[in-house]
């Protein structure tokens, strides 16, 4: 009976309380980085001195007022740490009334803290990362830009607020993509990003339409307090249209592509926005709306699916790229596509989704921020097989990247371990095939995510030093060395946090308790496919079996500085992103083209062309029919008696008829 | 004596008119064939005033009379016009009407 | 309260005022400016004595004689639609007068001219939106064209007065063909009125909405013709591009910003109230028009080469929302017609406004003649694109808010053509990014930025400058509005909602989704 009543608490959701006290003020948390947001970029030069200071500032504010307010939250009892906040009327007409709200909840808390944290450690970076750029002060403005609009994706109380953040996100990540304005294929990574996110928003916004069609609101606490007067289908449509916008956002399949090009931004972009933050909000949006995939088995399926076919896409291309950031670009597609996977597995994975999207969130941003750091002591260089051996000259960075890469490939009682053992063990108890197909997939990822990493750290850190005898782009030669301390703080700082977080948040089931009020409690699977101890034994075994294969590959010998031309069809097939742009080309990008074309044509031809043409129509026919005025006078005189003639018949015709 | 011999004589009138207008060159003449034709319908004005025994037609007619005179006065002048500048009467000359 | 007949007095005044000082040109401009700013003035006092709460469909009401054996009155009067839209005239004009400021005109013409026009521009654009009486507003309607077409014909680009020709040509029938609609409201008011014929709105809208059925249609297309051309709709817009493309930029705002609006403003205010019964049968035509354009009007905007061109495609795509929105109906929709009707003046009109300044200093409107102006000019550069993410309706922007609510209002009657429209975002990012990332981003290139080659250099390259502080003055005001109305549009959609809902009345229909928020 116990149980039943939890049950039914739990369907109806938490209780939800007004936000007093400290909570009041929770709008600081986006009011401020806005703030510094607007005076950078309004301010103009003025502000070029101290821009990034504020920049920093701003996030770091935020972030300790985050701080305060999580403890105030975490001192509430577990079903009062739901709170809201209304600030003002938005949008509103008629039935239609969408409040400009903040909702408080557990799981909004731990994305502040991750945003602001993790965020302002970036912030600092960048400071350093970007001293020689003239425009480091706009690039400030971007960025906190970026945060606030971050902060009021996960912290809006309903469906419209999500998506003012989801696209307001979504322009920081453009203008920080096209960051290097003077380079063509940064404008055109900048661009194919937005509008592939754009093709994702609309899922989003089709999803908000029926929403509101079907429940006449579009406020959480309603909606998931009502989703269950819907129809099953009307909940997977609904389902499916939000995942399309999480796969937008995410850089899952088939929307993927964007993310690798993306790579064309600044680091501190890639580590922010691409690796940490942004692309998680699909992760966010499905967890968010666990009380709605709670209800449709299918819609969950077509999650697990994408997920599955994400991670295992973003492993195979991760083998077979030699550019440092991209490698870690597909990483991040892999691993968001665990995350997928587990959010997709419903109440047995929101919080493991949640639980490896933070572990990820600090062993990514560690990773790219390595990444940066070896590139900025390099050259700018991005090709690892023009690395080697870089562990003597850079210390610091070689020590940081290698606990993130250990707790990526998930070594032993680092972060990874426990985040992404736990999604392959869950994903292994689902019942039947579902288990084999989800579970293997997981597996095989984990295997290939030790491959390609290892073939990774091997290049630029191990090795012969290649760059010895060769030069950058610009002529000048190869002087590796350590970064300034402005950078390499952050990434000791993050560095602790790829090793520590995931012992911390599992030990206790500290996250998972916590996230409990807002996604449910952390179901697990009686009797799954293989018992654990299999699994954990499997997935070890596979890890080191990438690990030693890697090794044997890449770490001895000498290693080409040309990428071998001459590859098998597999490796030529990954290097073309397993042809996922070829597609976007041919099916969508020259038809596109082809059809605007036409669309020209038709307007100046077509459309303007009957107008045009009416007009000279009418012009030639009165040509011709001037002709008739010969200027004689007969000629009018015999008209206007025909004229007579005929009217005069035509009345004797009716009259004698 | 039936009226309708004078209908039949004024309709003769008009008709040599009419043909006179389109067919002479000479644009005196052509003049004089619209006051043929202005004539003849005078005479079936006047006809249709004793057919019906009242005075309208006869007053209509003066009201053509007068009609033509003023015409008369301006037709020529016109005519006069166009012998000085083109030093020719023929209609066939003249085209100055059209467009 | 004589609000309107001194909204509509003063730039008339200020238009002869004006004219009289084409000696000197500068004294002319800063009179002609300081009259717009006068009627700004007027017209926030006209906002301030409108009642939101008031049930009167019509307010700030005044009606003489006029033409007494027809039944024409002089009567004028808004309710919430016209405020706005009178609102937004009075905000364009001080800003386009500042814009056309130093602007190069053809020889002979005099900025004094140009400026007068303007002003009996703004004066008759008033009088169009403030008239109840439907032959006051046909006289309003044609009498529009005539300024606009001097200032096209007369100030224009090189191809002015074929622009200008096809654009009075293309009105003019429209204006025709609305002419025999409203001669035809009068008979059957005649009809049915004990007093005789009349062209007093409200009395028009009580009698012409129980019409029979074919009556109505006939009537309706009278208008709707009328209005399809001037708000183009897809497949009448062929003037728009010509004449926006060739009108003075100035011109070209108000052309584009309010002009083409009274096609939109007709259908809330004639097509729908008046007959009712055939807008409900005839929506699903209108809808077919209107979705074509969205997408159409994107896709021709994406392949155009000519900036001037592309922002006036951008707009037929944008017209193509607001008819959705009003044929639709659910006053949600209706609301976000309303809206994105002044929202796309304002972003539009800035978009015109940067892609103007772009052209005066470049002196091509050829999108390849540019490239890399970032580099050159950044603030030029920001505030462009700026524009077009208000104009691809990036949410926090205003034309997000009304765009939304044609989309979420039209969704649970129209569902596909919904989803069409939908779609259309997703070209309006393209078509946006596009043209932004060649003109803006990259190397500096193109013809107009770089002449003479390589071996000149630097030297030989054009002055491009940055934006000077009167380009940053008139365009400083839009985006704060810009801004403002995407964050906190409650003031204009209180003015909005009450009309809309009536407009809803008038129509016969209710609001597909009627559920209260919290009243489960």
């Amino acid at each position: 009976m116990l149980t039943l009543a939890q049950e039914a608490a739990q369907e109806a959701g938490p209780v939800v309380g007004a936000a007093s006290g400290l909570a009041s003020m929770a709008w600081l948390l986006v009011a401020l980085p806005a703030f510094g947001a607007l005076v950078l970029l309004v301010g103009g030069r003025r502000t070029n001195a101290w821009g990034h200071w504020l920049g920093c500032a701003t996030v770091l504010a935020a972030f300790g007022y985050g701080l305060a307010l999580f403890f105030d939250t975490a001192g509430l009892p577990a079903e009062e740490r739901t709170r809201e906040l209304d600030l003002f009327s938005w949008i509103g007409v008629g039935s239609l009334q969408i409040d400009f709200g903040m909702r408080l909840d557990t799981l909004s808390m731990v994305f502040v803290l991750l945003i602001t944290g993790v965020g302002g450690l970036i912030h600092v970076y960048a400071s350093g990362y970007l001293a020689d750029d003239p425009n480091r002060r706009r690039f400030f403005g971007y960025f906190n830009l970026f945060v606030a609009a971050m902060l009021i994706l996960v912290l809006g109380d309903n469906f419209v607020t999500l998506y003012l953040g989801w696209e307001g996100v979504g322009l920081a990540s453009y203008l920080l993509i096209g960051w290097y304005q003077d380079r063509p294929y940064a404008a055109t990574a900048a661009k194919k990003a937005f509008i592939m996110n754009r093709v994702g928003d609309v899922g989003l916004a089709l999803a908000i339409f029926l929403l509101w069609r079907e429940l006449g609101t579009l406020d959480y606490t309603e909606v998931f307090a009502r989703v269950g007067e819907l129809s099953g289908p009307t909940i997977t449509a609904i389902a499916v249209l939000l995942l399309l916008g999480a796969c937008g956002k995410s850089g899952q399949f088939p929307l993927q592509s964007w993310l690798p090009d993306a790579m064309a931004g600044p680091t501190p972009v890639s580590a922010l926005i691409h690796a940490a933050t942004m692309v998680t909000a699909g992760v966010y949006l499905i967890a968010r709306c666990s009380p709605l995939y709670n209800l449709t088995a299918d819609g969950r399926l077509v999650v697990m699916a994408v997920g599955a076919v994400t991670l295992l896409i973003g492993c195979v291309i991760g083998c077979a790229y030699d550019d440092f950031k991209k490698v870690l670009a597909y990483s991040t597609v892999s691993q968001i596509g665990y995350m997928f996977l587990a959010v997709g597995l419903g109440p047995f994975g929101y919080a493991l989704g949640i639980f490896h999207l933070l572990t990820h969130g600090f062993f990514k941003a560690g990773l790219f921020l390595g990444a940066g750091s070896v590139m900025h002591g390099m050259n700018d260089e991005g090709d690892i097989r023009r690395m080697g051996g870089l562990r003597k000259h850079m210390p610091i960075t070689f020590v940081t990247f290698t606990i993130g890469y250990l707790a990526l490939i998930g070594f032993p009682f680092l972060s990874g371990y426990y985040s992404k053992d736990a999604i392959i063990e869950a994903a292994f108890g689902e019942p039947g095939w579902r288990g084999w197909v989800f579970g293997g997939a997981a597996l095989l990822g984990a295997g290939l995510t030790a491959f390609y990493m290892t073939r990774l750290f091997l290049l630029v850190f191990f090795g012969e030093e290649r760059w010895k005898t060769l030069e950058s782009e610009d002529g000048r030669a190869y002087r590796p060395h350590e970064s300034p301390l402005v950078m390499t703080v952050p990434m000791i700082v993050i560095a602790i946090g790829s090793a520590a977080a995931g012992f911390f948040l599992y030990s206790g089931e500290r996250l998972v308790g916590w996230l409990e009020p807002n996604v449910g409690a952390l179901q697990e699977h009686d009797h799954g496919v293989l018992p654990h101890t299999a699994v954990l034994a499997l997935t070890m075994g596979l890890i080191a079996l990438g690990v030693l294969v890697a090794w044997l590959l890449f770490g001895r010998g000498e290693q080409p500085v040309a990428r071998p031309a001459r590859v098998s069809l597999p490796v030529r097939a990954a290097r073309a992103d397993l042809y996922a742009n070829a597609v976007n080309e041919w099916i969508i990008e020259r038809p596109g083209i082809w059809l605007t074309r036409l669309a020209v044509f038709l307007d100046n031809k077509g459309v303007d062309g009957v107008v045009n043409g009416t007009a000279a129509l009418l012009g030639g026919t009165s040509g011709r029919l001037r002709r008739l005025q010969t200027g004689f006078v007969r000629s009018y005189a015999l008209g206007m008696l025909g004229g007579g003639v005929l009217v005069i018949a035509a009345l004797l015709v009716v009259r004698y008829s | 004596m039936t009226p309708s011999y004078y209908l039949l004589l004024s309709a003769l009138l008009f008709a040599i008119g009419a043909v006179g207008v389109l067919v002479r060159r000479n644009a005196i003449v052509v003049f004089m064939c619209v006051e043929l034709m202005l004539n003849a319908v005078n005479l079936t004005l006047v006809t249709f005033s004793r057919i019906n025994g009242d005075l309208d037609g006869q007053i209509m007619a003066f009201f053509v009379m007068v009609v033509a005179a003023a015409e008369v006065v301006v037709g020529l002048a016109i005519i006069m016009s166009i012998f000085k500048t083109r030093r020719s009467a023929s209609v066939d000359d003249a085209n100055l009407l059209k467009y | 309260m004589m609000w309107l007949p001194a909204l509509l007095v003063l730039p008339l005044v200020g238009a002869v005022v004006v004219a009289f000082l084409r000696r000197n040109d500068r004294l002319a401009k800063i009179v002609a400016l300081i009259f717009s700013l006068g009627v700004l003035v007027l017209a926030a006092g006209t906002w301030a004595s409108y009642a939101t709460d008031s049930t009167d469909r019509l307010q700030l009401t005044v009606s003489t004689e006029w033409i007494p054996a027809f039944g024409v009155r002089f009567s004028l009067g808004v309710d919430g639609i016209a405020l706005v839209m009178i609102a937004l005239i009075a905000v364009l004009v001080p800003i386009v007068l500042g814009a056309s400021w130093e602007d190069k005109l053809p020889d002979g013409r005099t900025a004094a001219g140009f400026f007068s026009l303007v002003l009996v521009l703004e004066s008759l654009m008033i009088g169009v939106f403030a008239a109840t009486d439907v032959f006051l507003f046909y006289v309003f309607f044609e009498a529009m064209l005539v300024p606009m077409y001097f200032l096209i014909g007369r100030f224009g680009g090189p191809r002015r007065q074929y622009a200008a020709v096809k654009f009075f040509l293309y009105s003019l029938l429209g204006g025709l063909v609305m002419l025999a609609s409203v001669i035809g409201l009068y008979v059957v008011s005649a009809d049915r009125l004990p007093e005789g014929g009349t062209f007093d709105w409200v009395t028009l809208q009580r009698i012409a909405a129980e019409a029979p059925l074919s009556t109505q249609i006939w009537l309706f297309l009278g208008f709707f013709i009328a209005f399809a051309i001037k708000a183009p709709l897809v497949p009448l817009h062929t003037w728009l591009p010509d004449a926006g493309a060739e009108a003075p930029v100035g011109a070209g705002v108000l052309l584009v910003g309010v002009l083409d609006k009274v096609g939109t403003f007709g259908f809330l205010r004639y097509c729908l109230p008046l007959f009712p019964a055939a807008s409900r049968e005839l929506a699903p035509y209108v809808l077919v028009l209107a979705v074509a354009g969205v997408l159409y009007g994107a896709l021709v905007a994406i392949g155009q080469t000519d900036m001037k061109r592309f922002v006036t495609y951008t707009s037929v795509a944008h017209f193509g929302f607001i008819a959705l929105g009003i044929f639709a109906f659910s006053s949600q929709a209706h609301a976000g017609a309303v809206l994105y009707m002044v929202n796309h003046g304002i972003s539009t009109g800035m978009l015109f406004l940067v892609v103007g300044m772009i052209i005066a200093r470049g002196g091509s409107r050829l999108v390849h003649d540019y490239g890399g102006i970032y580099t050159l000019a950044p603030v030029l550069a920001g505030l462009f694109l700026v524009a077009g993410l208000s104009s691809l309706a990036l949410p926090g922007m205003n034309s997000f808010v009304s765009e939304f609510l044609v989309l979420v209002g039209s969704f649970p009657r129209q569902p596909v053509f919904t989803i069409l429209a939908t779609v259309g975002i997703i070209f309006a990012a393209l078509y946006v990014l596009w043209i932004y990332q060649r003109v803006s981003h990259g190397p500096v290139r193109g013809a107009a930025l770089v002449t003479g080659g390589g071996d000149l250099g630097a030297a030989a390259r054009p002055r491009f400058p940055d934006l000077s502080r009167r380009e940053i003055a008139v365009l400083a005001p839009l985006v704060v509005l810009i801004i403002g109305l995407g964050i906190y549009p409650k003031p204009v959609l209180d003015v909005i909602t009450p009309s809309v809902n009536a407009t809803m009345t008038e129509v016969g229909l209710s609001d597909p989704v009627t559920v209260q928020p919290g009243g489960n």
